[in-house]
């Protein structure tokens, strides 16, 4: 299977030096589903961060979707997020653009025509079931229905990697199993790669998946 | 609502930019005006030993446009009750001739010091009478006039900019989130920027039009035209091709530079 992600002797650390992740060694295959866990503070969103070259390494190599994160130029780097949805915690949605403008992002940024882009919002809409929420603005919608905003974003330009921080940090039930399930549908039926930091591991998934946990700056895999 | 406010801020410090640079131009017209108004009525008188002509003079000093005779006739008149006639025209000879020297332009007073200097310094000229003082008193109202103006344009665009770089603070806030959001998503800068700069193009549009329609309902308002006319003079107080490309390349430029200063400072949420 091919690898998305290969880390070799990986190690990253914020502007004051303080070293975050020290010498990791993991790779990651295509259609993967996998956990990233560890205490608060223990690094798993610094990963991840590092995973859509939001955080320069300090040291090692990285690689995504065969391409080289280490001194990156910012062409580079924009090329690759044009292949990754990303989903955060606090949803990151433009306040002042509606819903649609919102899902229909990633399509404008990967050159797709507004009216095929359009149609593709439409469909995320209903897949999100969020259809009759159309036109609206975030502020408008639940933080639950601000998720599912964000993980339509996340699946519209068919990414080879959807990277999840916490998506489900700040849901109900009702809500978090709604993402869960679709994390689970572009796994299964998409074959993408889905990569969730968290605390907890929901119970309820079907799917098989990696875990990896972080501990005083390593990287284990959990069998 | 919010929208319009938005726009709202940026148009008025653009507004008092442009009303200020225009206010200033027609100062410097009325001056120039007034000024082309004054050189008509200001002349030097030039004694000379010899009759000299227009072009000679015109060597002497570039300023002077013309050169004309004064005819002695009036002196020689009072003075013929007590001369008989052939001494009248002997004494016609002897006398100098004057001269009454019309400049292109109203002279700064260096310029008036090197046009006597220059004059004396031509062997048949033996006396220049520039009336400096009064032309001093004069030239230095108008001076005075235009350095009030143009300390007041200062101030205001001095004020103006701090309120346009406070203004670039609050959008520099209000569109790092959706720049950084874009990005985090793989757009380009010139992408990530696209709105923002479409943003400050219609602002300087909107106060590129306001600023030209007031100052063409200005030029051809009567009050303004009488107020021109009683002092003597007539100005252009909108050149409706000239200023207007001045004022859309102002306000387009102000507000471009703005944008590309956000978008320089803009930093990447890690």
């Amino acid at each position: 299977m091919d690898k998305v992600i290969i880390a070799k002797d990986l190690s990253l650390a914020y502007s004051n030096n303080e070293t975050i992740i020290n010498k990791a060694n993991f790779s990651i295959s295509s259609a993967d589903f996998v956990f990233i866990t560890g205490a608060s503070g223990s690094g798993k969103s610094t990963l991840l961060k590092s995973l859509f070259g939001a955080l320069k390494l300090k040291q090692g190599s990285l690689v995504v979707g065969g391409v080289e994160l280490n001194n990156i130029s910012r062409s580079k780097l924009n090329f690759l997020r044009r292949h990754v949805g990303i989903v955060f915690q606090d949803y990151k949605l433009v306040k002042e653009w509606s819903i649609d403008k919102n899902i229909m992002l990633p399509l404008l940024i990967n050159g797709y025509v507004k009216s095929v882009a359009q149609n593709q919002v439409d469909k995320l809409l209903k897949h999100v079931r969020l259809n009759h929420q159309t036109g609206k603005y975030p502020l408008e919608l639940s933080g639950g229905e601000q998720q599912r905003v964000a993980m339509a974003r996340a699946l519209a330009h068919n990414p080879i990697l959807i990277l999840a921080d916490e998506p489900t940090g700040n849901l109900d039930e009702y809500s978090s199993q709604l993402i869960w399930n679709l994390l689970e549908g572009a796994n299964e039926q998409l074959k993408t790669t889905v990569i969730v930091v968290t605390h907890n591991i929901p119970k309820t998934l079907k799917v098989n998946y990696k875990h990896f946990h972080i501990e005083y700056g390593s990287v284990h895999e959990i069998c | 609502m919010k929208s319009v406010k938005n726009h709202l801020s940026l148009v008025i410090a653009l507004l008092s930019i442009l009303f200020s640079m225009q206010v200033y131009f027609i100062v410097e017209r009325a001056i120039d005006a007034y000024k082309i108004t004054l050189s008509k009525n200001y002349s030097v008188i030039a004694v000379s030993k010899k009759e000299l002509s227009s072009d000679e003079f015109k060597k002497i000093n570039k300023i002077i446009s013309n050169a004309q005779e004064i005819s002695p006739d009036s002196v020689i008149k009072r003075l013929t009750s007590d001369l008989k006639s052939t001494n009248i025209e002997l004494l016609k000879l002897t006398l100098p001739k004057f001269y009454k020297l019309s400049l292109e332009y109203y002279p700064s007073p260096t310029e008036v010091k090197r046009l006597r200097d220059d004059l004396l310094r031509n062997s048949s000229i033996t006396k220049v009478e520039d009336f400096s003082h009064n032309h001093d008193t004069v030239y230095k109202l108008l001076l005075l006039f235009k350095k009030v103006v143009s300390i007041f344009s200062v101030f205001v665009l001095i004020v103006t900019v701090l309120l346009i770089f406070k203004e670039l603070r609050i959008w520099q806030y209000k569109h790092n989130e959706r720049m950084s959001i874009m990005g985090l998503f793989g757009a380009a800068l010139w992408l990530r920027s696209a709105v923002l700069f479409r943003l400050s193009i219609v602002d300087a549009l909107i106060a590129s039009v306001i600023s030209i329609g007031v100052f063409a309902y200005l030029s051809s308002y009567p009050w303004i035209i009488e107020q021109f006319r009683s002092i003597g003079i007539d100005v252009v107080i909108f050149n409706p091709v000239d200023d207007s490309l001045i004022i859309v390349g102002v306000s387009m430029s102000i507000s471009i530079i703005l944008a590309s200063l956000i978008v320089l400072g803009h930093k990447e949420e890690a």
